[in-house]
């Protein structure tokens, strides 16, 4: 299915250097270098706000950098928009959907808008719904999808192009264990067949099973980054994590929270 | 606790006008507005202290019923009541009813259109300042009847939640009552009319209104003015009844309402297939064009201004006061044209943040641009064209038909590029999918109105020629001028339209991702 799409070279997959952004007054993103190697399952990991989501829309073209340069599979991203969202699929976090469509209509819709032909298009909605487990789901409007389903048919839309690098912004928040089980074989023979995956994901645990390299990131700077195995140094993300970004608490929490 | 709630009320509001000085500016002007009238007001009252009791009575008996009739139907009919301390947010909070109520009902008087109808209410003092009994009284009754105005908005809301929830039954409502409203004006028109002829009438209309629980309470002050203290008895026990109904059904309705907060409905009974997307070609812009289409009518938002085109040849004979000339229906195609071609304008900022699908496949602007057009264009173009040839033949007046046509396939062409290129730059602050049609944001329904007024001037101004040319062939008779429209409409049309969609098409194609971070912004 994507025999055409295999990487060429020894391009990194992602190639980010002194990637700047700035809202107003407050700096999202502060010279951030990152490199995602082709082929790899690759997680993204900090607190919240960290600059996370904004530095994966400026790596997919989607948000333009005050500063910095990005490449994907060697695609200068702000200099060839279009080369660059041929390569690239995209699970935004915290946008809308075209949620008037049915689910299949909006799988379609996301194909056709990638000029895909309509039959090519038609196989592979019917086959990522399945894979989904939307089936059954697939004429029901996405207005009235659960907050699961709406994260399951966003990926199919992502997917249907058969991209060669997937973006995925916390692709398993309130996806029931099933569907994640599913949606994670998905990945890995993606990755498997020579694709590469970034998810972003506050599951400390589900990044370290899942992935095989891993950058943390807080307050728009990578902090560490690596394979899992180097990044965790030994103890599990999690504790390398909060040792790395700060911010815990000693103590129960207050005296008036204490029952007894 | 009441405190609290009311001071929430207003934090939310700086809040949100914060986000934009542009929504503030809005806010002001109209807030302005709102003085304008009330200074109207409080002057006519103040006026009607020198006219006849009766005079007076009249007067404010029909302005007050219309005022708690106002405040009570039309926050249900335009779901644009002041949310901002929405019950259905509160529910996580320990807030005893009773002084959830007392919050809610402070917060509404003091929002903007509490205040004004507070202080225009307590300016009937000023009307009975020559009787200082029927004074008194009216301070008393301004406040009862403040109170009904503002108990009585939230009681009805509250109420039809009850009744219905869920989004179809929220989006059949919405455009059900959207006919009333958009008849209100020739109502008002006709109503006008029907009481000029009528003058004398008045006063006895007042009097029945006195006894319903909507005028009640204003015909009490008069009615002390005039010694007729038995009767201002009954009206001021009627008035003080209906308050406490209206009280005790919204704490009914409240109730319900928090102990069953909005859920989502199942899913429905699914459809199969693709629908239109199996219908336009299989490229990006068909796939635009047949996305776009869905959406004229699976969104209110979209079907509301669909709602509109049938009520215009009302509009025109009700305004045109016709007295069986139907002349002016003519004028009705060009005017769907008109509509309808400039119904796109907003149409990237429709799509709110859903917009993004297009910037992360990489649509062209141009196929964006031509998509949205074609959807719009296969109706629209029918229709108008349609509606010329109806009205025409309704009139009878064959020689104005090239003429007609000729502004009307160019108001088409001359607006589908004047929206493509709208849309392409600019972003308006709308309803987002699943809001109500109505529902404004603070000062958005200000700025949208301006733009769209700016948007009607340009293609005004775009179809000027078609236009001469047309009513010179009206006005000297002589049809080759009409021909000469509408050949301008067709060549003219085409020439604006193509320059819409490339310049709107490149713009769009250099600024997708400001676009989208725009709509990001309003969300």
């Amino acid at each position: 299915m994507m025999d055409d799409a295999r990487p060429t070279g020894a391009a990194p997959a992602l190639e980010i250097r002194g990637l700047v952004k700035q809202f107003g007054d407050k700096v999202a993103v502060a010279g951030l270098d990152l490199d995602v190697p082709s082929g790899s399952f690759f997680g993204l990991v900090g607190p919240n706000g960290a600059g996370k989501t904004t530095t994966l829309s400026m790596a997919t073209g989607l948000l333009r950098p005050d500063a910095g340069e990005i490449r994907l599979h060697g695609v200068d991203v702000w200099h060839d928009l279009i080369e660059t969202k041929k390569l690239v699929g995209i699970l935004s976090d915290g946008v809308r959907l075209f949620d008037r469509l049915s689910g299949i209509q909006l799988v379609t819709y996301a194909g056709l808008l990638g000029g895909l032909p309509r039959e090519v298009v038609a196989e592979r909605a019917a086959d990522l719904l399945q894979l989904l487990d939307l089936e059954s789901a697939g004429g029901t409007l996405v207005v009235d999808y659960s907050a699961g389903m709406t994260k399951k048919i966003a990926l199919a839309c992502a997917l249907v192009h058969a991209p060669r690098l997937l973006v995925l912004d916390e692709p398993f928040e309130s996806v029931d264990p099933v569907s994640a089980a599913n949606i994670r074989d998905i990945l890995d023979g993606f990755v498997g067949s020579g694709g590469t995956v970034i998810v972003s994901s506050h599951a400390m645990d589900l990044v370290q099973r899942m992935c095989d390299h891993v950058a943390v990131i807080a307050e728009g700077r990578v902090l560490a980054s690596g394979t899992t195995d180097e990044v965790r140094a030994g103890s599990t993300l999690e504790d390398r994590f909060v040792e790395l970004v700060g911010g815990r608490r000693a103590g129960g929490g207050p005296e008036w929270l204490r029952l007894s | 606790m009441v405190a609290t709630l009311v001071r929430l009320r207003f934090l939310l509001l700086w809040n949100a006008l914060q986000r934009s000085p542009w929504q503030m500016v809005a806010v002001v002007i109209g807030g302005l507005y709102g003085l304008g009238i009330l200074i109207g007001v409080v002057a006519g009252l103040v006026g009607l202290g020198f006219a006849p009791i009766d005079v007076a009575r009249t007067a404010v008996v029909l302005a007050g019923a219309a005022l708690v009739l106002g405040w009570t139907f039309l926050p249900v009919l335009t779901s644009g009541i002041d949310q901002t301390v929405e019950p259905a947010r509160l529910v996580a909070f320990p807030i005893p009813i009773p002084k959830l109520l007392v919050g809610l009902a402070v917060s509404g008087v003091l929002g903007v259109p509490g205040i004004v109808t507070s202080v225009a209410a307590l300016a009937t003092t000023l009307t009975w300042w020559r009787y200082p009994l029927a004074a008194l009284a009216a301070v008393v009754c301004a406040v009862i009847g403040v109170l009904t105005c503002v108990i009585g908005s939230r009681m009805l809301v509250a109420l039809v939640s009850v009744i219905g929830e869920g989004r179809r039954f929220r989006e059949a409502k919405g455009l059900v009552v959207f006919i009333p409203l958009i008849l209100l004006g020739p109502i008002i028109l006709g109503l006008q009319r029907l009481l000029s002829d009528d003058f004398d009438s008045l006063p006895q209309i007042a009097s029945i209104v006195a006894w319903t629980p909507f005028g009640a309470i204003w015909a009490v002050p008069a009615d002390v003015a005039a010694g007729q203290f038995g009767r201002a008895g009954l009206e001021f026990l009627i008035g003080v009844a209906t308050l406490v109904v209206f009280a005790l059904a919204w704490r009914w309705g409240l109730a319900k309402a928090l102990e069953t907060p909005a859920r989502s409905m199942p899913a429905k009974a699914a459809k199969r297939g693709l629908g239109f997307f199996g219908v336009f070609p299989g490229t990006p812009a068909g796939a635009v064009a047949a996305r776009a289409l869905t959406y004229w009518i699976r969104d209110p938002r979209y079907a509301q201004s669909l709602i509109t085109l049938p009520l215009v040849p009302v509009f025109v004979l009700v305004y045109a006061g016709s007295n069986g000339d139907l002349t002016p229906l003519n004028s009705v195609g060009p005017i769907i044209a008109f509509l309808l071609a400039l119904s796109i304008y907003a149409d990237v900022s429709y799509d709110n943040t859903a917009f993004a699908l297009h910037l992360q496949r990489g649509v062209s602007g141009r196929d964006d641009r031509i998509g949205r057009v074609l959807a719009l264009a296969v109706f629209a173009v029918p229709l108008s064209l349609l509606t010329v040839l109806a009205t025409v033949w309704l009139t009878g007046a064959w020689t104005a038909l090239p003429g007609l046509l000729g502004i009307t396939v160019g108001v088409l062409l001359s607006g589908f590029g004047l929206s493509s290129l709208v849309s392409g730059r600019f972003v308006f602050a709308v309803p987002a999918p699943g809001e109500s049609p109505f529902k404004s944001k603070p000062g958005g329904g200000f700025s949208l109105t301006l733009s769209l007024f700016a948007t009607w001037g340009i293609l005004a101004v775009l179809v000027l020629p078609e236009l001469v040319f047309a009513i010179v062939s009206f006005v000297s008779g002589q049809i080759v001028y009409g021909w000469i429209s509408l050949a301008l409409g067709i060549l003219l049309g085409a020439v604006l339209l193509v320059i819409g969609i490339r310049v709107g098409g490149d713009i769009y194609d250099r600024r997708g991702p400001e676009l989208l971070a725009a709509l990001q912004r309003l969300k």
